[in-house]
């Protein structure tokens, strides 16, 4: 059992430092175009998006739209930080970024406290429209306020965060990771996987259901704030008809293809589906086309009887164990 | 002052119908599917798209194009179901959610492949006379919009109170299984209701189209989640619900477009979706549902 | 005193009393049998015991501590456990998270643990593997550790439920049905198992039946609920052959 567990964690830091030196040769070695080399950060950021949603959609089980909400929260508070202190040179930069960052989380982590707790009398269907309510009203409230430009948006952010920096990004990104690994072995992580499993067991056996629906619900929103942040600081310039329900969606899409409750599978999917749109350049309609198949494809095969053929069948059960 | 808000409630009228046809279709499909039909905002859009081919491409006269765009939407809403809603009837609920956001991506990027984001402009096909009632101008399109609401909401309030086939959807929203014992056909009931919820978009979609004169392919969106919206105020499941909700909806949306701000009018509107939703969360008409432990 | 002290209880849905006047009494140790016909009300009773719905009328004690109007979180705080009619496991976590999950309350670490792991994290969790462990044991189960709890075949389904319900440490263990759609060597089985955690355990069980001789057959006292009311209480001697109990189950 503690044998197992050692290991894992050996082969986890295996893997990262893998990743790292292999992110580090492609750059330094010059071996990526430009386009691919501009790819990194994004790839980064959406691993974040994708774990954290995750948290939400995968471990407890409930659907939200506005993913993309909290991540513009972020995007903007982090923004406006490094221009007013980081730019003026009021703050050194990598002070700048740090605290770009902090703000950018908590504030949207604050954000989802305020649309967790009413939220939390809402299940299913009804709270995926609400959240998708509460993107549109935080996208339209972004486009009229002063402080954020309106739809001019903000530029000139100062690039804390692009590829140049991959190592910072590549630090918080692995973190992101951990937190929610970490978290869903722990026993915080288990109370919520039983809401999802089943609210009314979950609350017989002492789960505060209320409290831990509000918990993931903060921790998503903090983690997309913060990949928000890295968008802001890796393109320089953000605009609030960036962050809508297609990007709610397309983050979706990751969670959905990787596998809802699986973090390894949100982060291969999310390589994929970063990559992937570049590969077939030009061809961003049918791109659209491809997530909305992907999204109907994978549930219905999710629920059909070929899986469950699949299920039964002894290796796919060994591997579908494994997962979990 | 007064003729200005004579004017706001008339277009708040003419939206808040235009809400009304299509909440209805939600409600209709929730109460027989007990799903939410994402895709169904991008029927409007297909609907309007179809009115656009019948009049522009095939040079059909008003009335054929009309009957043709609600045959294609009916049969499309029905197709969707067979294909994409059927094989998970058994499955989590949260599945069947994904599934019709998927199926509403797919509507609008088929769309974006076939007719390409740029807005194509349709000239109305409604040519009535406008009439003035003391100060106040009431457009023609307005006349037609709410006369049709009013035909279609009392016809469907006949049909499914009145008929055998009414009766049969009653049941089945009621209890699927009972209903299925009783020998009622499920599936041609549940198909049933998609197309006329399809073939109400459809005209949804014909008076909005009339109304906005500008085709793009998302263009569904925005009303089918306010309609949306309007089901839920309405209470889902509940038919008189979803009249009054569309028309509530569009007078809100009317006069804070005129008398706070336009850019904020969308904020409000899903603001309003969220006080109704945590002070009463099944609706103003609703039913409140108890879980069985 | 009584463990649990039930008094005048009764709650009605839309004009319905689905529970009326509804008194009970359990002392501590005691195998109680709640029985009844099809729809008398007894899963309604577990409901209003548990919190899961707030009894119109009526009190309930247990230990002295006031239940009504804490939610079903608090309750079992409070060390009141309850299984379900139509199991309800957790069904894509393992046996062992399952019962791990019901240790919640009992072995606690803070957030940052949770987030970063740590020595306290790997002392905690041993910790509470080896108290599931424990309790798995009894029920047979600790094989089957692994193995995702809605693989499980039926009746060992029924045991988790049992077994996690025993692992939040209550002083009140609610069983609803636990034999339900078990064959006849089964239920003798678990009836067994059920004598050996009260022993074990030190607990109060109220158990649910729809079986009169089975029930009688295990349970030291038993009620007889017929139509939300009570219909007759004693010993299962003095409870079977009460004419009353044998017109509700027979009729006239």
């Amino acid at each position: 059992m503690k044998k197992t567990s050692n290991r894992q964690v050996w082969f986890n830091i295996a893997v990262i430092a893998a990743a790292y030196v292999l992110v580090t040769i492609l750059l330094k070695g010059n071996l990526l175009n430009r386009q691919y080399t501009s790819l990194l950060v994004p790839i980064a950021v959406n691993i974040m998006l994708a774990v954290s949603l995750n948290l939400v959609t995968g471990f407890l089980g409930e659907l939200t739209l506005g993913h993309a909400g909290f991540m513009s929260i972020g995007a903007y508070t982090g923004a406006l930080i490094s221009l007013n202190l980081g730019k003026t040179e009021v703050l050194p930069a990598p002070a700048a970024f740090a605290l770009a960052l902090l703000c950018g989380g908590l504030m949207a982590a604050v954000f989802g406290f305020l649309i967790g707790v009413p939220v939390l009398r809402l299940r299913g269907d009804y709270l995926a429209i609400v959240t998708l309510a509460f993107g549109e009203i935080i996208k339209s409230v972004i486009n009229s306020m002063e402080i954020t430009n309106g739809a001019r948006g903000l530029s000139k952010i100062p690039l804390y965060s692009n590829y140049t920096n991959y190592t910072v990004v590549f630090f918080l990104m692995v973190l992101t990771v951990l937190a929610v690994t970490n978290l869903m072995k722990s026993r915080d992580g288990r109370a919520i996987m039983a809401i999802r499993d089943n609210d009314i067991a979950a609350e017989s056996i002492g789960i505060k259901i209320s409290h831990f629906k509000v918990k993931a619900f903060v921790i998503a929103a903090f983690f997309a704030g913060v990949a928000g942040v890295i968008y802001a600081h890796n393109v320089g310039l953000l605009k609030p008809g960036t962050f809508d329900y297609n990007k709610s969606i397309e983050i979706l899409v990751i969670v959905v293809l990787g596998g809802m409750g699986s973090i390894r599978g949100s982060i291969i999917a999310a390589i994929i589906l970063t990559v992937l749109p570049e590969l077939l350049r030009g061809t961003d309609n049918l791109r659209m086309l491809l997530y909305a198949i992907v999204l109907i494809a994978m549930m219905i095969f999710n629920n059909s009887k070929i899986k469950e053929g699949l299920m039964m069948n002894r290796t796919f059960r060994k591997l579908g164990r494994k997962e979990a | 002052m007064l003729t200005s808000i004579m004017e706001q409630l008339i277009n708040g009228l003419r939206t808040g119908s235009i809400y009304a046809l299509i909440a209805l279709g939600y409600t209709m499909v929730y109460g027989i599917a007990k799903m939410i039909n994402f895709a169904h905002g991008d029927i409007i859009m297909v609907g309007a798209y179809t009115l656009y081919i019948g009049i522009a491409l095939l040079h059909l006269p008003v009335l054929p194009a009309m009957l043709l765009t609600a045959v294609v939407c009916s049969v499309l809403g029905m197709l969707i179901e067979k294909i994409a809603y059927k094989p998970l009837r058994k499955a989590p609920p949260l599945a069947v959610l994904i599934t019709a956001i998927g199926m509403s991506y797919f509507l609008q990027s088929v769309a974006l492949l076939i007719f390409s984001s740029t807005p194509i402009p349709f000239k109305s096909v409604i040519e009535v006379e406008g009439i003035q009632v003391g100060t106040v101008n009431i457009s023609g399109i307005t006349i037609v919009t709410l006369a049709v609401t009013t035909v279609i909401m009392v016809g469907l309030t006949l049909f499914i109170n009145r008929t055998k086939a009414g009766s049969a959807m009653r049941a089945v929203s009621e209890d699927r299984g009972a209903a299925e014992l009783m020998g009622i056909n499920v599936n041609r009931t549940i198909s049933m209701t998609f197309a006329i919820g399809s073939a109400l978009a459809a005209v949804a979609g014909i008076l909005y189209i009339c109304q906005y004169q500008s085709l793009r392919p998302t263009l569904g969106a925005l009303p089918g989640i306010k309609a949306f919206v309007a089901a839920v105020l309405g209470g889902i499941g509940s038919v008189p619900g979803a009249m009054l909700g569309g028309i509530m909806l569009g007078l809100i949306e009317s006069l804070s477009k005129a008398y706070i701000s336009t850019e904020l009018a969308d904020a409000i509107v899903f603001g309003v979706l969220v006080v109704v939703l945590l002070v009463r969360p099944s609706g103003l008409l609703g039913k409140k549902k108890l879980v069985k432990v | 005193m009584a463990l649990l002290e039930v008094k005048n209880l009764g709650i009605s849905f839309g004009g319905l009393k689905a529970v009326d006047e509804f008194n009970i009494t359990i002392e501590e140790g005691q195998l109680y049998g709640l029985i009844g016909p099809n729809g008398a009300g007894k899963t309604t009773v577990f409901n209003l015991l548990t919190g899961v719905y707030r009894p119109t009328l009526g009190t309930i004690t247990l230990d002295g501590k006031n239940l009504v109007g804490k939610g079903p979180a608090e309750i079992c705080k409070c060390g009141v456990a309850r299984t379900f009619q139509n199991i309800r496991l957790f069904g894509k976590m393992t046996v062992l998270d399952n019962v791990k999950t019901a240790l919640h309350n009992q072995v606690k670490y803070s957030e940052a643990v949770c987030f970063f792991h740590g020595p306290v994290y790997k002392k905690k969790e041993q910790e509470m593997t080896d108290m599931a462990m424990d309790v798995l044991k009894v029920f047979g189960l600790d094989g089957y550790g692994e193995t995702l709890a809605s693989n499980l075949p039926y009746g060992q389904q029924r045991k988790l439920e049992i077994a996690r319900a025993l692992a939040t440490n209550p002083k009140l263990l609610l069983l609803d049905e636990p034999a339900a759609g078990m064959n006849p060597n089964e239920t003798a089985e678990l009836m067994d198992t059920i004598r050996l955690i009260r022993e074990k355990y030190h607990i109060t069980i109220l158990l649910i039946e729809h079986d009169m001789k089975l029930v009688a057959g295990i349970c030291e006292y038993l009620t007889v609920l017929n139509f939300g009311t009570e219909l007759a209480s004693g010993t299962p001697a003095e409870v079977l052959n009460d004419p009353k109990v044998i017109t509700a189950y027979l009729g006239e």
